[in-house]
Parts: C-alpha cells; structure tokens; sequence
C-alpha cells in the first residue's frame, strides 16, 4: 500500500493524498452509487403503494377528501 | 401531525431509497422489503410525532437503521448468508465482467463493520450531510466523518491496492501502477 501511494505521488494529478487514491475514492463513490441507484430506480413496489394507500389513518378533520391519486 | 394526503404521498417518495438502503445495509433485498415494511407502519403508527417541516427522509431512514441494527444482532447469521443474493434483485442484469465487479464491491462492503458501513452509505450514496447523517445514527458529526473516512480507506484496501492488477483500463492508474514506461 506504501508502494503504491509513493508512487503515485509523482503524477501531476497528485492530491492531498496523490492521484491514485483519488481515482480510487472516485470510483468507490462510483460503484456505491450506481449499487444504491440501481434499486432507487425500480421505484415504488406495489406492495408498499398499497400498504401506504390502505393504512389511512382515521383523520377526520382532514376536510378535502380528494382521493383522486393521479 | 396527522396523515394527510401530501404527507403519504412524501412518505411514498422516500420508498425507494428507503429499499436502496435496506438493500445496501443488508445485502439481502428479501430482508431488505421485509425492513422497509416494518418502517412504513411504523412510521404511519408514530406519525404524530413526527414534526410538520422536519426532515422526513431523515425520520424515515431513522427508524429504518434502528430496526435494522435490533433486528441484525437476532439475524447474523443469516445476513451472512446473503453474498451474491443481491444481485438477483438487479433490474438489468449487468455483463459478466461489471458483475462480477459488482460482486468484489457488494463482498468489500459487506466485510466493514456496521457503523462505517452505514456511515458511508447515509453519506456517499443517500447524499444526506454529515449533519443529517449524525442524526440518523444518534452520534456526533465528527464521529461520522471519521467512519465515512475509514470506511473509504478500508475499501480501498480491499478492493484496489491488494490487487492493483485487476485494476482496470484507466491509462493515468495503469501507468502509475505498471510503471512501465
């Protein structure tokens, strides 16, 4: 791990920590991300739209009672 | 406050980073729908406490991260269990190669300990602040700041220096690397 941060400081694009270590915190973000937004992407499960829908808690002063969910 | 139709429509909005967390804290989407269900009426249920005009996400992913760490010390095992269960929840399946990337990286966030790895995730892929992310956890700013940091040198290790071969066709990497020049 020594070896590879000193050289890494030699390349122009070194940072703080050189320029390797940031290429690899970028792609670590990277792969975080697209992990993470890969499920975000799938949406709303009917399940959950359901379960939301359904469990309408009694709110009686509630007074527009659009239901209209467009 | 009560129930009302927009506050259920916010809590419908946050349903899919709710999974996409729950998936990425347990690796396992099963166990992952299971949470994010158990947090929805749990939410619905306390909904009187939450304040109007706070941060719903945060409350949200609050309750969801708690459920997962009482329910996590019961479930070990089978959270262990779960390796290369995650992909099978992937929309499109990825190409050989990218998978079994995907694989390395689910396996390198899978081996940190639990508070950076939700450290990191809060931060790295939910995009709350360090602030929020605080929050959630119920510690102090430096204190996540210190796990995000640790956790991102960890898989940096795991994943990229102890096989820098592997590391991929980027020419200013490949160069420092191979110093072959």
């Amino acid at each position: 791990m020594k070896d590879v941060k000193s050289q890494a400081n030699k390349t122009p694009a070194s940072g703080k920590q050189g320029g390797l270590n940031a290429e690899i915190q970028s792609r670590i973000g990277h792969q975080l991300r697209a992990m993470y937004d890969d499920v975000v992407r799938q949406g709303v499960p009917d399940r959950f739209a359901e379960l939301i829908r359904k469990l309408d808690v009694p709110a009686a002063d509630q007074t527009n009672n659009n239901d209209g969910r467009d | 406050m009560p129930l009302t139709d927009a506050l259920r429509d916010d809590i419908l909005a946050s349903v899919p980073s709710l999974r996409a967390f729950a998936i990425s804290l347990s690796g396992n989407s099963d166990r992952a729908d299971d949470l994010v269900q158990e947090t929805l009426l749990r939410a619905l249920a306390n909904i009187d406490s939450f304040q109007p005009g706070s941060n719903l996400p945060a409350w949200l992913f609050t309750i969801l991260r708690n459920l997962f760490r009482s329910d996590y010390r019961k479930r070990r095992r089978e959270v262990e269990d779960a390796e290369g269960n995650y992909a099978k929840t992937l929309k499109t399946q990825p190409s050989q190669s990218a998978h079994l990337e995907f694989e390395e990286f689910r396996a390198a966030l899978d081996k940190l300990p639990q508070d950076q790895r939700e450290a990191l995730i809060l931060v790295g892929a939910s995009g709350f602040s360090y602030e929020d992310a605080a929050a959630i956890c119920g510690c102090a700013v430096g204190t996540i700041k210190s796990r995000v940091n640790r956790a991102r040198s960890k898989l940096s290790a795991l994943l990229y220096v102890d096989g820098a071969e592997d590391f991929g066709p980027d020419d200013t990497v490949r160069a420092v690397i191979g110093g072959n020049g």
